[in-house]
């Protein structure tokens, strides 16, 4: 299998939207070798603006440029954007709909090392409860570097979110991007599993040992949480015994619970959530983490079993 | 030097704007009196002397900008916005009700004239210097006048913009401190000191002038030295809280009391 960093796909399509548009600008917050801006910085140095540790004024500062008609990309950790500068998120951008990006990488227990400070599980809640934004959540690379076009060309606040490692490149999802648009990766009668971002992996493997056991397994992806593709969930609950999520981000406010409010509202049917406890993280290498706090194949096979038995 | 009629004509619409002001909070039973009688002269010298703007362009891309970093204060703002022509007086009615474009706090989206969306203290300087970052990068030449309350200089997000506009060299950022020593929960340097604020500034790489902010030959004077300098200005005006009604005069407890009948009728009898 094939590894790629997320996160680089947003770099190389910042420099392609660079190339095809004057009014894309980018801005990092004193991380742009770790967020990988600074790639886009060597190409169009006077495009690019380290605003240095300020996440706050940084994007308040990314509000004013596009009120003058610029496509910023505000780049730094899930954790610094939404917590640091949730009020920036929320007052400055959201609340007048401006047109600004806010592109974090280093999201989710993947981002290893540095612990439960900078691992972002929370971040995807606190965007999606935001009234006017966007919340992306690719799957690999080359599905962000669609994404974040995809971005580009809408006009409107938008959250990306990237990881830190190297995840498994999913040819499955590549091939096109709409937003709001959940992805049918693969076809499935009895019970489905609904993935976004890396898990989307995960959950192919899950829907190969589900199969062996004998289970017809559906794979809907939806990178797109908001807005949600309702009418794929609603399908998904009438069509089989039940959904597990599986998402690299806490149970709590997330695709989990997104896909359980639609369900409960149109078409019962038990769902079971694969995520990070509502707990934080610790030290320690991505993979050992991803094991540790239960975001594998064998979590989702177990819920699905759950429900199917 | 400002002409004896122009003088007088300001005088008059500072008049004016603080009778709308008293109104319009009396009327909502809600909102900002006293800072925004404190900052009814500098918006006055602004909108009717200073500012090229147009009402009938509220979207006039190389107009000058205002953003009212203490975005409690839109009575104020509101009043001159009406006056001027961007939107009919008679929204004024509407102010704080439901379904009005004439939030609490200023929403730029709705509002003919707001330049940008604050409310939270500190986001609106912010803005306004990746504003002026953004005219900047357009090549145009026009000024972002950035009125900040001087409680708000408190927050920390504020110095983060002062050294993003002394690191990009924004020369068309022209900001004010409205000092006037009161914060909702009283006297600032007992809530949480800031002098010596002219310093403070001057070591983030700003011009300052300290100036009494009710005096429109200095405001505007101050102004035109100020876009002289090659870097971003911060005017410390002394202001008086609820300038012009005698009874809110240096009284924190006008921050964000509405006036009731008795006092709305005071008040009016006293600005004539």
């Amino acid at each position: 299998m094939e590894y790629k960093q997320t996160r680089q796909g947003y770099a190389d399509a910042l420099i392609e939207l660079g190339k095809k548009n004057e009014k894309v600008l980018v801005l990092d917050a004193d991380v742009a070798k770790a967020t990988l801006t600074e790639q886009f910085e060597a190409v169009f140095p006077d495009r690019f603006f380290n605003c240095g540790v300020q996440e706050q004024n940084m994007l308040s500062a990314a509000a004013g440029l596009a009120l003058e008609g610029f496509i910023p990309f505000a780049s730094t950790f899930g954790v610094f954007a939404t917590c640091r500068a949730g009020d920036q998120m929320r007052s400055s951008i959201a609340y007048p709909k401006l047109n600004v990006k806010i592109g974090v990488t280093h999201c989710g227990i993947t981002t290893g090392g540095d612990g439960a400070s900078h691992q972002s599980n929370e971040d995807i809640g606190m965007a999606r409860t935001l009234p006017n934004m966007t919340v992306i959540v690719p799957g690999d690379y080359e599905e962000s570097r669609l994404a974040t076009h995809a971005a580009a060309k809408m006009h409107g606040p938008v959250y990306l979110r990237f990881g830190r490692d190297k995840y498994p490149v999913v040819p499955e999802i590549h091939g096109g991007f709409e937003i709001g648009k959940a992805k049918l990766i693969k076809e499935g009668s009895d019970i489905t599993i609904i993935t976004t971002g890396i898990m989307v992996s995960e959950g192919l493997q899950a829907a190969d040992l589900l199969e062996k056991k004998g289970y017809s397994t559906r794979v809907l992806h939806m990178p797109t949480i908001k807005p949600l593709d309702e009418s794929a969930i609603i399908k998904a609950a009438k069509e089989t015994k039940g959904i597990v999520t599986a998402e690299e981000h806490s149970i709590l406010a997330g695709l989990g619970e997104a896909v359980a409010a639609v369900v409960s509202e149109n078409h019962p049917c038990p769902v079971h959530r694969v995520g990070v406890m509502d707990t934080f993280g610790e030290s320690g290498q991505s993979q050992e983490l991803m094991d540790l706090y239960g975001l594998r194949a064998k979590d989702i096979v177990e819920k699905a079993i759950k429900i199917l038995e | 030097m400002l002409n004896l009629k122009k003088h007088e004509f300001l005088k008059n619409k500072a008049r004016e704007v603080r009778k709308e002001i008293v109104s319009m909070v009396h009327r909502a039973n809600s909102g900002h009196v006293g800072g925004s009688l404190g900052a009814a002269d500098i918006l006055t010298a602004l909108y009717y002397h200073v500012m090229q703007h147009d009402p009938k362009k509220p979207e006039w891309e190389e107009r000058d900008r205002f953003i009212l970093s203490k975005g409690h204060c839109t009575p104020v703002i509101y009043a001159v916005l009406a006056d001027c022509g961007y939107f009919p007086k008679v929204d004024l009615l509407e102010f704080r009700r439901p379904g009005s474009h004439l939030q609490g706090h200023p929403y730029q989206p709705k509002t003919p004239g707001i330049d940008a969306c604050t409310g939270t203290l500190g986001i609106g300087i912010s803005t306004g210097v990746g504003m002026a970052l953004g005219a900047k990068l357009k090549k145009q030449d026009q000024y972002y006048y950035i009125l900040c309350g001087d409680g708000e200089i408190q927050e920390g997000q504020v110095w983060e913009a002062a050294m993003f506009a002394n690191k990009y060299k924004l020369d068309n950022v022209i900001g004010f401190v409205d000092r006037n020593y009161l914060q909702t929960d009283g006297y600032s340097e007992k809530v949480m000191p800031l002098d010596p604020l002219v310093p403070k500034w001057e070591s983030f790489g700003w011009k300052v002038f300290e100036i009494d902010g009710h005096d429109f030959e200095v405001i505007i004077d101050t102004i035109e030295k100020a876009k002289k300098e090659d870097k971003p200005v911060m005017i410390i005006a002394n202001t008086t809280k609820g300038k012009g009604v005698s009874f809110m005069e240096g009284k924190a407890e006008w921050h964000g009391k509405p006036p009731a009948e008795d006092d709305f009728e005071r008040a009016m009898q006293e600005l004539g």
